[in-house]
């Protein structure tokens, strides 16, 4: 049973729950297990209850689960909000010397362990979490040396001492439950000679970035799009870049605008209320075909929504947001590895084709962690294409007879000349008004059907020369397809593998291309049943999916705040399809 | 065109015939920033010019330079962005009282405070030209437009004393009418190390006809002829807040101004990367070890 272990610990927040959280889930990793991380604020009940979950196995994990085999709790709140996903081998751990009499139903064990007494021996109360650790290490199987990395990771700079405190209340945690419980729930964490990395989303699309060379970011912190920028500010210097805080996110989109007519590859991140507020200026970077990675981790929504909560709503946003029509393209990675690279192609696609590219991730990938073995992450694979930017000695064949640079010439394939600052006779001016070729400003009825059509002919030549592909699994001959975008691939691939086991073949087909986007008429008219799985309520993506294959799809829509679990979708999957087709 | 070869103001000039009425301020504004532009050392290829939306904004169609016309009031964020991006290029921003100080007021607070080497022109004329006379920031609160019939009844903006408080490290005004005087202000905003703000008084006159040239003429004191010291804080806050005369000059200049890019180290040009992953890019993969 103990293939795969399920960890949590929770409390009020500011318990320091993930930090604890997070000590726990690399040392799993650096044991060389797969570690999937989730969070959790509060579902049930309002309040500062938050929880840091892992599944951890040998095998490759990529979603959540409805179980819970160890949980630490700091609080009764915890043990409630848990009690469905505990069962009889679980145990539960828990400081009875503090204030709180725990409830804990009789099937679970209970340790019982003075965390906070242990945690004054060693040093400090406030290393409570991390006896916790210690007894939860004991319980496992799992030997504690495999915190000390860990810990050195989050206290090293805090000095030698605190860090030997820490080492000690994990020992002390461990003695305790060795000498004072004769447990046997049948956990040995296995361990490999496998090196991962854990990184979560946020950090692969700031990795991604850098990766790609982006220079500049600008953006205004917002849950839960911060962490992008948290990640690049202290490294992106290290490549001669800068990140500025703006003031608003206005600001961001402008500030990264300015540096991208600078010749910087240049992004700005943030969730949906930014986006809102960046639509303008979204229109003047596709009008003024300034290449531009606009970062969008969804969050529920619509206005200020349920900030710390998952959702897929802006799908129309960012595929129809700003007035007037706005040629751009939509990437949106489904893993927290395509998040890294989807990042580096948007970088490519923005300069290739002198276009706004928005990256659409949503909360489930962005704070969730994941191991990978670090070649997933493979630099020398990493392709930099800046496009039609002009060396200096190209400038000149692209000036008219009066000696103007034509910046918005247009050409055949759609995509003009580029010259930034400091290239002799390039100089020019952009602007978000109707131009002509050389950017100046007109209401000639001819040119701005020219323009109009050139600028979205650069969408023609991309669908034509880039690969707009999909992620398939399942069983490919399976009459049933399930389709599906952003971070419920992982939860899908669990679901499909239930599917199996139940006799229920799907065909799983995962898009991480939402504009340009793959041609699926062939594989609607394959199935018998579509069914298109998305966290929102009005089925953004099927809606767009029946307009591209005149086809009626089935839908299953999850709004509550929290993603898809694999057990969850493979019921609903079951039920879809003995649904009737919804009346045209 | 190079840097070595002899620059002419002309040059900046495009061969774009200003719709401005004739007799705006805007002209005179407009030669004087290219004057002093000349005078600087640039030339178009190494100046960006970020403008506004307004009858002011138009200055970018007009003017000969890398240049980028953006949305109503967002001037400075994305001269900000040139900038960093460019620490090798003179950039400048330019724009109206109404997209400088009501729709960008925000921008100008923050861009102020973070005093990023350039120069900021608004042209103000105390009225909304372009959208055909409506009230300004800085309209007087008696003077009757469109959108207020009895006058707005609100003390107008004090854009310098904005800046000021906003902890400016250059701050100026100049006449667009005195044609000697504003280029030789703006070139100083140019020479500033750190972010020099103009404010120019640039007359509509189609729609205003309370801050005329005549006004102006009749009522500018300039601190050059008086006994004013640019570096001294507190008359620099006498003459700002003085709401009784209308100056023309360098009210304040911080001598100790550090520019945001020597207190953040942002001096590399970020237009050059290489073709693939940065070496040793790996070490960022490892770091989540
Ligand atoms: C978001 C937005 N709101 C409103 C406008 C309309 N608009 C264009 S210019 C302008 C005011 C310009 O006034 P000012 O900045 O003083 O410039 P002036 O025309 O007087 O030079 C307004 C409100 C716009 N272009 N964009
Ligand atoms: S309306 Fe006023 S500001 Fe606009 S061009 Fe005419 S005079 Fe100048």
């Amino acid at each position: 049973m103990t293939e795969d272990l399920n960890w949590a610990i929770g409390g009020e927040a500011g318990d320091g729950i993930d930090s604890t959280g997070k000590i726990f889930a690399q040392a799993l990793s650096r044991a060389g297990r797969h570690v999937f991380t989730s969070k959790d604020f509060a579902s049930r009940i309002r309040g500062g209850y938050t929880a840091y979950k892992i599944r951890t196995s040998t095998d490759r994990v990529q979603s959540v689960v409805d179980r819970l085999d160890i949980l630490v709790a700091l609080t009764q709140r915890t043990i409630d909000e848990n009690l469905d996903e505990l069962h009889e081998g679980s145990a539960v751990i828990y400081d009875g010397e503090r204030s709180w009499d725990a409830e804990i139903p009789d099937e679970i064990t209970a340790v019982d362990v003075p965390l906070k007494s242990l945690a004054e021996e060693a040093g400090g109360a406030i290393m409570l979490n991390v006896v916790a650790l210690g007894a939860a290490c004991e319980i496992t199987g799992f030997d504690v040396a495999y915190l000390d990395e860990a810990l050195e990771k989050r206290f090293g700079g805090k000095g030698s001492k605190i860090v030997d405190n820490n080492k000690d209340a994990a020992r002390k945690g461990r003695d305790y439950v060795r000498e004072n419980y004769d447990l046997d729930l049948g956990y040995a964490l296995e361990t490999t000679d496998e090196d991962y990395v854990l990184l979560n989303g946020d950090e692969a699309i700031g990795m991604g970035a850098l990766a790609a060379g982006c220079r500049f970011y600008a953006g205004y912190p917002i849950t839960p799009a911060t962490n992008v920028m948290e990640y690049l500010i202290g490294r992106i210097e290290q490549y001669g870049g800068h990140v500025v805080q703006a003031e608003d996110e206005l600001s961001a989109i402008n500030m990264a605008l300015g540096a991208a007519r600078g010749g910087a590859r240049s992004m700005t991140a943030t969730s949906g209320p930014g986006i809102d507020l960046m639509a303008e200026t979204f229109g003047l970077v596709a009008t003024s075909e300034t290449p531009l990675v606009i970062v969008d981790v969804m969050r529920s929504g619509p206005s200020t929504g349920m900030p710390t909560k998952q959702e897929q709503g802006d799908l129309n946003m960012t595929l129809y947001g700003g007035h007037g029509e706005i040629p751009r393209f939509v990437v949106a990675p489904t893993t927290i590895d395509e998040c890294f690279w989807k990042t580096v192609e948007a970088f490519n696609y923005a300069e290739k084709y002198q276009t706004p590219v928005y990256v659409v991730a949503d909360l489930a990938l962005a704070v969730t962690e994941q191991t990978f073995s670090p070649e997933t992450f493979d630099m020398d694979a990493v392709e930099i294409d800046r496009g039609n930017l002009l060396e200096d000695d190209q400038v000149s064949e692209w000036l008219d007879d009066q000696g103007h640079f034509r910046a918005h010439a247009a050409t055949e394939d759609g995509i003009s000349p580029r010259a930034i600052p400091g290239m002799t006779d390039g100089a020019h001016m952009s602007t978000g008004l109707e131009h002509d070729e050389l950017g100046r400003r007109t209401e000639d009825t001819e040119v701005r059907v020219e323009q109009v059509d050139k600028r979205n002919r650069k969408v023609e030549t991309a669908k034509a020369e880039e690969e707009w592909d999909y992620r398939e699994f399942g069983d490919e001959d399976a009459d049933n397809l399930v389709v599906s975008w952003g971070s419920n691939e992982g939860a899908l691939r669990e679901a499909v593998a239930l599917l199996e086991d139940e006799d229920v073949p799907v065909r799983v087909i995962s898009v991480p291309y939402l504009f340009p986007r793959p041609d699926l008429n062939e594989e609607f008219e394959a199935a018998d049943d579509v069914i298109v799985v998305e966290c929102n309520a009005t089925g953004q993506f099927a809606d767009v999916l029946e307009h591209d294959t005149l086809q009626r799809v089935k839908r299953i829509n999850k709004y509550t705040g929290v993603r898809f679990k694999a057990d969850e979708l493979a019921e609903e999957i079951t039920a879809k399809l003995n649904e009737e087709v919804p009346a045209q | 065109m190079s840097s070595q070869s002899e620059v002419r103001f002309t040059d900046f000039k495009s061969d774009k015939q200003p719709t401005w009425c004739p007799g705006c301020g805007d002209f005179g504004t407009m030669n004087g920033m290219m004057k002093a532009l000349a005078n600087t050392g640039n030339d178009p290829d190494n100046t960006f010019l970020v403008a506004g939306i307004g009858c002011s904004g138009k200055i970018g169609t007009y003017m000969h330079s890398y240049a980028i016309h953006g949305v109503h009031g967002r001037a400075l964020p994305v001269a900000t962005g040139v900038k960093m991006a460019r620490p090798d290029i003179e950039v400048m921003a330019a724009g109206g009282d109404g997209d400088g100080y009501s729709i960008g007021a925000g921008h100008f607070v923050h861009a102020t405070r973070r005093n990023v080497d350039m120069t900021y022109v608004v042209m103000d004329n105390r009225i909304y030209g372009l959208t055909k006379g409506q009230a300004s920031p800085t309209s007087r609160s008696d003077f009757e437009t469109s959108t207020t019939p009895e006058g707005s009844q609100q003390p107008p903006v004090n854009p310098l004393a904005l800046a000021l408080a906003s902890g400016a490290t250059f701050i100026a005004q100049s006449f667009a009418s005195d044609a000697i005087r504003h280029a030789e202000i703006i070139e100083e905003a140019i020479e500033h190390d750190g972010f020099g703000f103009v404010n120019v008084f640039s007359p509509c006159v189609t729609f205003n006809d309370v801050d005329t040239y005549d006004y102006f003429r009749d009522s500018l004191v300039d601190l050059k002829e008086e006994d004013h010291d640019r570096h001294d804080y507190e008359a620099a806050k006498g003459v700002i807040l003085d709401a009784d005369k209308e100056y023309q000059g360098v009210m304040y200049q911080n001598e100790n101004s550090i520019p945001y890019h020597e207190r953040h180290g942002v001096t590399e040009n970020m237009a050059e990367i290489p073709d693939g992953a940065p070496e040793n890019a790996m070490d960022l993969v490892r770091e989540f070890y």
